[in-house]
């Protein structure tokens, strides 16, 4: 027992690297996750049929792939297809990216769709532009409704940054295995590296909580005060690994 | 700089179907015990005391809110003795089971409050109760959500590689290994997860909406 905390805190320069390797992953896969989803939601709610089957075939690829074959596929077959050799974190982002904005695309397209009809109708008989519709009127809306969504795929996302290990970053994971192998205490290392990883797991749900309070606040809705500290299911499968909606 | 060899993957197909059985096995006994175990702790989250409730939350949310490759890497270096197989089916369906109680819960909430006076009223056992009135109506509404868990599952069967289970994507990384041949193997792997998941999406999609949901 002793061991393993003796070298952690030796090798607190490395862990603090680690982890914010870990961090920048998940905040800049979630960026570009996030960006995608707009697009890719947006286009499925399109008028023109070539948008929708687009964005459709998109999605289905990054959903129905596997994000360890997406991501083993730009690391290493990549480079022997193409020539370019990626950085590992920037296949990490890259992959989470497309993968997890493939399943945001569906909670925009949810949540635009879910905006009472009426509200389109009233926009357009106010004769707003199509831009000033979504910014003003229809997104406020739709965004307060998708958060939570978001936040699920936000935890998951992060659980899926020890890939990083497999494709060579020192990111968390691989940190603290390089401590457990100096240290032969595997129960104490993995049960340490799961408590970090439940922390920011809580961390992120309570951003994301003031982000939709925020968001409610805006459109008149009050919240109650415990929505702050609460943990929602904390990322659900169906959403991103499964084939829900 | 070398472009697609279509003999590479023509040789390295069998070896991925070979895998794909396993992967396939993985998902099925993950599936099976998510299923048997998340029944288990929807039931034990109704249960009468907090003593046990509470419990049973504050382990959920840990498991669910925390990664499942550490969980399986960590599991296979504590068990290091076990068959790489058996730990990922019981992580697997572990991890899962968090989520598939949920669905159970639900599914629980959603039998009539009628139904649960009209079996005390009867005086039946909690054991009878459960076993021939609630559970039989709940378990029919969330087959559905259980089909996307077992979807999501078979994607994350890959992870299972990483402690050395022989599925289709330690054979894909094996071959590719040996011959140097990483984009058709990984293509290939990732083409078969597409042909495998895409209709069975299809199908849940149907079946849930056929159900009524």
């Amino acid at each position: 027992m002793g061991d393993f905390f003796t070298t952690f805190s030796n090798d607190l320069p490395q862990v603090r690297s680690g982890l914010w390797v870990t961090v920048q992953a998940t905040l800049l896969g979630a960026a570009l996750a996030f960006v995608l989803s707009l697009l890719l939601g947006l286009m499925a709610g399109s008028r023109l049929a070539v948008v929708r089957v687009v964005s459709r075939i998109v999605v289905e690829f990054f959903r129905g792939t596997s994000l360890y074959v997406q991501l083993f596929w730009l690391y290493y077959a990549m480079p022997q297809l193409t020539g370019y050799q990626l950085t590992s974190m920037i296949c990490g982002v890259v992959a989470f990216g497309l993968n997890f904005g493939a399943y945001g695309s569906e909670v925009v397209r949810g949540g635009v769709n879910a905006v009472p009809r009426a509200q389109w109708e009233a926009a357009i008989a106010l004769n707003m532009s199509p831009y000033k519709r979504m910014t003003r009127v229809i997104m406020p809306q739709a965004w307060a409704q998708m958060i939570p969504s978001f936040t699920n795929l936000l935890i998951q996302l992060l659980k899926a940054t020890p890939l990083l290990w497999l494709i060579s970053a020192a990111d968390l994971m691989t940190v603290i295995q390089q401590i457990r192998d100096r240290t032969g205490e595997s129960l104490t290392s993995y049960a340490t590296l799961l408590v970090f990883y439940f922390v920011l797991a809580y961390i992120l749900t309570m951003l994301m909580n003031l982000l939709e309070r925020t968001a409610r606040a805006r459109l008149g809705q009050r919240p109650d005060k415990r929505s702050l500290l609460r943990s929602r299911s904390a990322g659900d499968p169906a959403l991103t690994g499964g084939a829900a909606q | 700089m070398s472009k697609f060899d279509w003999n590479a993957a023509w040789d390295a197909l069998p070896l991925l179907l070979n895998g794909f059985k396993i992967t396939l096995l993985a998902t099925v006994l993950g599936t099976l015990v998510a299923a048997v175990l998340g029944l288990a702790i929807a039931v034990a989250g109704r249960a009468p005391s907090r003593w046990v409730t509470v419990p049973v939350r504050a382990v959920m949310e840990f498991i669910r809110s925390t990664p499942l490759l550490v969980q399986l890497v960590g599991a296979a270096a504590v068990f290091a003795s076990t068959e790489p197989l058996v730990i990922g089916v019981i992580v697997l369906g572990i991890h899962y089971a968090t989520y598939t109680s949920e669905v159970y819960r639900a599914g629980i909430d959603g039998v009539p409050k009628g139904q649960w006076e009209a079996c005390r009223a009867l005086s039946m056992s909690p054991r009878r109760t459960w076993q021939a009135v609630i559970l039989p109506q709940a378990v029919r509404n969330v087959l559905p959500a259980l089909g996307n868990y077992a979807i999501s599952m078979f994607k994350e069967t890959p992870f299972l590689a990483v402690i050395t289970v022989q599925e289709m994507v330690f054979e894909a990384r094996k071959y590719a290994g040996d011959h140097f041949q990483y984009t058709e193997a990984f293509t290939l792997a990732g083409l078969i997860f597409l042909i495998a998941s895409y209709p069975t999406s299809l199908l849940m999609r149907k079946l849930e909406k056929s159900l009524g949901h």
